[in-house]
């Protein structure tokens, strides 16, 4: 913790500006009025009771949304829509909430796939494996083997990650993501469903993605240890409305998080 | 037992097994990168052999007719991809199954509509009954030279989908659109190769049993053959349609000759659908099939 919090001046450049936006299904208002900044380096935390708006806010982040008002602006110029696979080129990557691997591949593999779009493409030599096609296959490969001793998952590299249990499978997708090498990090419950020791894990591995790569981390997180442990910087959102936005210690005193947890008012 | 006869049935049975694992190919390309089984296929394979055989009857040299041909099945699967498949993204993979269905209607009256239902003779100036000598045995020309044309074409895939950055791009789109997506895997593009590739394989197998059967409407039910061999070789595996089209091939032919007599003869038709029986109750993924494992 002592590491992080001298890490906070550098941490100081918004790499996301997301000013006032409203995200509507039909008749179904998912986000009013919402300002977020995602400053450079840090570990943001999204939470928020059921149906408090953190998927679609995450939604809006990567991209896949495009809110009907307001304004995305990514390493300050605005975003407009975009295709769902170029967000991945523009350095956001992300895990799912229910995890979605390559289940008929290895977890080499699987983490392999997050780096094709780094990999050019040359059909005929890569083919015969040859040339650029069999040196850029190692070069992949040999990045791919670097995620997985940092995931410590080497005993499972060429294991089917269908056959993996659930927090094995996590640690895969959460491999795939940082293949991609991205700048931003989207994490949809990276613990949920997981036990003491697999949480323990996973929170490990977050603290060590953010200060060894220094990539930015965003996650939406239900267990509220978990979130106040690792986060920087905390975001409440409430029936699509954002109610605080501090440090973990300020927001957990606030009145209106306390009483949308308790369901007062 | 005449063994020269033997090998005569047996080398018969393997050429003609080839010409099934063309056709099966097609399937095991659109179900590798789709998990969907393309019920168009033969319906494919029926259109490419009718545009190459009218445009060879316009006089346009054979290069050239092959050449449009392709260019026609890359524009079909563009189509395709914009008209069938990019509205039903995520859908169930039964709902895209029955979409193929509707596709396989809509080419097969297409390709009757814009050309026509005549028989058309296709000649690639090799004679059919040309037979080299082994021995005591015949083996026909033709049956090899297409056994050669569907060996290239399959080590070329192999390659393709074993080392290629597209190959493992595929097969992630298979598994899962959502994560492909999030990895920056284009969706589109990667179904339009597929179909692309799978039309030109159609366009393969349709010279080649076009050749030998005419170009014809029945073109399209030789895919109903293509089932068992997809059953037996594993529908995700390039060497599996290989070696279930062979498997098949050699079996019906040698069933046929040895054990026909017995029950009275034409049992070439239904064989090859009791092997693919025998197979699902041992090894219900196929021979080369990936192992389907779920978790409990």
């Amino acid at each position: 913790m002592s590491l992080k919090n001298q890490n906070l001046i550098s941490k100081s450049e918004v790499i996301m500006n997301i000013k006032n936006i409203n995200l509507s299904f039909g008749g179904l208002k998912a986000l009013s009025g919402v300002s977020l900044q995602i400053k450079k380096g840090e570990i943001l935390a999204i939470i928020g009771p059921n149906g408090a708006g953190k998927s679609s806010m995450l939604n809006v982040i990567s991209g896949i949304y495009v809110p009907q008002e307001g304004v995305v602006e990514w390493k300050g110029k605005r975003r407009n829509k975009i295709a769902p696979h170029d967000i991945a080129r523009m350095g956001i990557a992300r895990t799912f909430q229910n995890i979605a691997l390559f289940k008929g591949m290895s977890a080499l593999e699987n983490i392999l796939t997050g780096r094709n779009i780094l990999m050019k493409r040359n059909l005929f030599m890569e083919m015969l494996y040859m040339g650029l096609g069999r040196r850029q296959e190692e070069e992949h490969r040999k990045k791919a083997e670097e995620i997985i001793d940092f995931l410590e998952i080497q005993s499972i590299r060429k294991t089917p990650v269908a056959r993996l249990p659930y927090g094995m499978q996590k640690r895969v997708e959460l491999g795939r993501a940082l293949a991609l090498e991205p700048e931003l990090l989207l994490l949809d419950e990276p613990m949920a469903g997981m036990n003491v020791e697999e949480k323990e894990d996973m929170c490990r591995f977050v603290l060590d993605v953010n200060e060894q790569f220094g990539t930015t981390i965003v996650l939406i997180e239900h267990d509220m240890g978990v979130v106040m442990d690792i986060s920087d910087r905390v975001v409440v959102l409430d029936y699509g409305i954002k109610i605080a936005d501090g440090t973990p210690d300020k927001v957990r005193s606030e009145k209106k998080v306390i009483d949308a947890y308790l369901g007062v008012g | 037992m005449d063994w020269w006869f033997f090998l005569e049935v047996f080398v018969g049975g393997l050429l003609s097994g080839v010409m099934y694992s063309l056709v099966a190919l097609g399937f095991v390309l659109i179900f590798k990168a789709s998990g969907v089984f393309n019920f168009a296929q033969g319906a494919m394979v029926l259109f490419a052999a009718l545009t190459f055989v009218r445009l060879l009857e316009m006089g346009i040299p054979m290069l050239a007719a092959i050449g449009v041909t392709m260019v026609i099945m890359v524009i079909l699967a563009i189509a395709i991809e914009r008209i069938v498949l990019r509205p039903l993204v995520n859908q169930d993979l039964i709902i895209l199954f029955m979409a193929t269905i509707g596709l396989n209607y809509f080419i097969e009256g297409m390709a009757q509509l814009v050309w026509d239902s005549k028989v058309h003779v296709l000649d690639l100036g090799i004679d059919e009954y040309d037979a080299f000598e082994i021995g005591e045995a015949f083996i026909n020309k033709f049956d090899v030279y297409a056994a050669l044309i569907a060996g290239g074409l399959v080590l070329v895939l192999s390659l393709f989908f074993r080392y290629t950055v597209i190959g493992r791009a595929l097969r992630a789109v298979a598994d899962d659109h959502q994560a492909a997506l999030s990895v920056g895997i284009p969706l589109r593009t990667i179904w339009i190769y597929v179909w692309s590739t799978a039309g030109i394989v159609a366009l393969v197998a349709g010279i080649v049993w076009g050749s030998k059967l005419g170009v014809q409407f029945a073109i399209s039910s030789v895919a109903l053959k293509a089932i068992p061999v997809l059953i037996i070789g594993g529908f995700t595996s390039v060497p599996g349609a290989i070696l279930g089209g062979l498997i098949v091939g050699c079996g019906e032919k040698l069933a046929e000759v040895y054990l026909g007599g017995f029950v009275g003869g034409a049992i070439e038709n239904w064989f090859p659908y009791m092997l693919a029986l025998l197979v699902l109750m041992i090894r219900p993924e196929g021979i080369f099939g990936e192992k389907i494992i779920e978790r409990v």
